[in-house]
């Protein structure tokens, strides 16, 4: 599960990571007050960033023509504008697709004096099993981008689970991205505070990038993350309540809510063959031999398996429901699930939804001549296939290239 | 021989009176597997019947192993408690835990592999099928099945399989014995990004196992253990590989029902691990149609 940058910044200064001084808000109202009270606090700048699960804000562009999703305010009444532009519009980014994503939340923070920008990120390493501390001085561009070319300038210690993270590795870290004084004891502090942050919070990635040296009112420098990004473990969430209320249904696919309901593994692509399966490899291998033979997948469609008739129909519904789908596949292999209630699953979808689309459907493994034999006596016009080749051959044949 | 387990291995079932573990642990009884215990908290001293067998249920993996001898352990324990009882398993001993759970959290396994290093367990899964090393009976009866894998499609023979899915390591178990090629043993590792053998572990293997003769590798999106795998076989492999990559189509940065099945950061895509494979000289099937006649054109 993903969160707004405004969520990553609630959890990361439970933890102690300074943040900038800041609110969400919903409302132009609500905009309108949290500036005044920057403004009133002294802050010379504001900064009015658009919360919506997508990279690229800054450079985005509304719909309606105005340019940025992230933007600077130096009065309330600047501050205002921005919002009335930003609030219930939609922004498109090189993320987000040409149909971009309506802002409904902004964040209206202080705007930091930044001297130097960082980057620092904690994840899984898959190559070892361990969490993984990834730190640079080159902050605030593409972080692969550096990996690439400049390799040496990123820095990483690992963390042993058994004993967690030392505060001598936090001290590498920060000596690493050329930290001194008070400063290095802050990075110190910080790292150790994004660190907890992943693991309690049992989070994929935290990632803040910027992680910038600011010039505080007072004169004094500032170690301050001036953007977050945090990912959750989507099978640890049971366990966090309070993030779990984090959720934001409105940034994701209203097929793949709906699908979710069902326990329905479902992402939506943007072809014209839909497919059915059973099992995350063979659903993922699906897709692929659909383009083999020429065709383009609509979605990704993983039904679990023991399917029941329920999760079948609600499948055909949530496939249907995609008006850019001029075919169907069904593979399922059957091992231990009944290919018969397959079989029945699909002639009962089929007939309640009134398919008028072309199918084919390739069952094998448990059951499966009764199963064929359901679909053959159904009298629907669908289209049967004996290998998954066989099968996705004629689903893209019958829909046409 | 075989790998990992034979149709002696005795087995015990974490999980055993839950809906899932019951059923598949009447499977494995039916498919000839020697289920010696089950575990499940608080109902030690039951039995579990099905068809004449009577498993005996203890409270503790402990007290199953010292009573019945079991040395593998299959996990149906539900997510929350799935960690603990991999664990619980390590601490008694056993040569080899299967966790079929799908759905524990990453920070558990995280700590799972930590607390089991040094241990003479092998882990393998989580989120897989398990291993089935098919026997001599009719459909492959009198084998040695540990999770959810269907018995019946196997065939006693000399391939070895290993993949991250389920039913794609039916498809190829499927194709080789409708072809009358028989297999060795068949694992699923799991879908997860932190579990506890990988392809390479698995591959070394079947290397070494003179029952093996050629072995089919099904990888798919994610990590990079499909590359440390194709990397050893470039510089040590005896054995025709045949193998196929999941997720070539996969929009980058979603999760493709397999909590491991991500490609994140430009790393993990199927290109790369279809272009390593090509690199160690692993037999490519263009299609997952294509498995096993790929690997026996090698043979």
């Amino acid at each position: 599960m993903n969160i707004h940058e405004f969520q990553a910044k609630q959890l990361l200064k439970q933890y102690g990571v300074a943040v900038p001084a800041g609110d969400p808000c919903k409302t132009v109202e609500e905009a309108k007050a949290a500036s005044e009270k920057l403004f009133g606090a002294g802050h010379k700048l504001a900064v009015i960033k658009s919360q919506i699960h997508a990279g690229g804000r800054g450079k985005g562009t509304f719909k309606h023509g105005f340019q940025g999703g992230v933007k600077l305010a130096k009065s309330v009444a600047e501050a205002v504008t921005v919002a009335e532009n930003m609030l219930g519009k939609t922004l498109v980014t090189k993320q987000t697709g040409p149909e971009g994503r309506l802002v409904q939340t902004i964040l209206v923070a202080a705007a930091e004096d930044i001297q130097k920008e960082f980057y620092i990120a904690v994840l899984l390493d898959r190559a070892n099993s361990r969490p993984l501390i990834m730190a640079s001085t080159e902050g605030g561009v593409d972080i692969e981008e550096v990996a690439d070319k400049t390799p040496e300038k990123i820095v990483k210690e690992w963390v042993d689970p058994a004993v967690g993270l030392q505060p001598f590795q936090t001290r590498k870290i920060a000596s690493a991205l050329g930290l001194k004084g008070d400063l290095f004891n802050q990075a110190c502090k910080l790292i150790a505070g994004v660190y907890r942050t992943w693991w309690e919070c049992d989070a994929s990635m935290v990632e803040i990038n910027p992680l910038c040296i600011c010039l505080g009112p007072d004169g004094k420098q500032k170690l301050i993350a001036v953007d977050a990004k945090i990912g959750l473990d989507d099978n640890a969430l049971y366990r966090h309540a309070d993030i779990q209320a984090m959720r934001d249904l409105a940034e994701e696919s209203p097929l793949e809510v709906e699908a979710s309901k069902f326990s329905l593994n479902y992402i939506k692509l943007d072809g014209s063959i839909a497919c059915l399966v059973n099992g995350a490899g063979l659903a993922m291998s699906t897709m692929d031999i659909i383009q083999h033979f020429g065709g383009s997948p609509a979605n990704f469609l993983d039904v679990g398996g023991g399917a029941s008739k329920d999760q079948v129909a609600a499948a055909f519904r949530i496939i249907l429901s995609d008006s850019s789908v001029k075919g169907i596949l069904v593979n399922i292999f059957g091992g231990i699930m009944d290919c018969n209630v397959i079989a029945t699953g699909i002639v009962e979808a089929v007939r309640e939804t009134g398919l008028k689309l072309p199918l084919v459907v390739r069952l094998e493994g448990n059951n499966v001549a009764a199963g064929k034999k359901t679909l053959a006596e159904s009298g629907l016009t669908l289209i049967t296939g004996d290998s998954m080749a066989d099968a996705a051959n004629k689903v893209v044949q019958a829909v046409g290239r | 021989m075989a790998i990992l387990v034979t149709p002696q291995t005795k087995l015990l079932v974490q999980g055993i009176t839950g809906s899932f573990g019951a059923r598949h642990a009447q499977l494995s009884l039916d498919y000839g597997t020697r289920v010696v215990a089950g575990v499940t908290p608080g109902k030690g001293g039951q039995f579990f019947e099905h068809n004449g067998h009577r498993v005996p249920v203890f409270d503790t993996v402990s007290d199953a192993v010292k009573q019945t001898g079991a040395t593998a352990s299959a996990v149906f324990v539900p997510p929350p408690f799935a960690a603990d009882a991999i664990l619980e398993g390590v601490d008694s001993g056993l040569d080899l835990v299967v966790a079929i759970t799908e759905g524990i959290p990453v920070r558990d396994m995280i700590t799972v592999k930590r607390g089991m290093a040094g241990s003479k367990t092998r882990l393998i899964g989580p989120n897989c099928p398990g291993i089935v090393t098919p026997g001599e009976g009719k459909d492959s009866h009198g084998g040695c099945r540990i999770g959810i894998a269907p018995g019946y499609i196997h065939k006693k023979g000399h391939i070895g399989v290993v993949s991250r899915s389920g039913t794609l390591t039916y498809e190829a178990v499927y194709q080789l014995t409708v072809r009358g090629v028989g297999q060795s043993t068949c694992v699923g590792i799991g879908g997860d990004p932190v579990n506890g053998t990988s392809h390479l572990d698995v591959i070394q293997m079947f290397m070494a196992d003179p029952d093996t003769h050629g072995i089919i590798m099904i990888g798919e999106i994610g990590g990079s253990g499909e590359e440390e795998a194709a990397e050893w076989i470039r510089l040590n492999g005896t054995k025709p590989v045949a193998g196929f990559i999941a997720g070539s189509t996969a929009p980058p940065g979603r999760r493709m029902g397999h909590a491991g099945a991500i490609v994140s950061g430009g790393k993990g895509t199927a290109a790369g691990k279809i272009d390593a494979f090509c690199a160690a000289g692993i037999g490519i099937a263009a299609t997952p149609s294509d498995m096993a006649d790929t690997l026996l054109k090698m043979l």
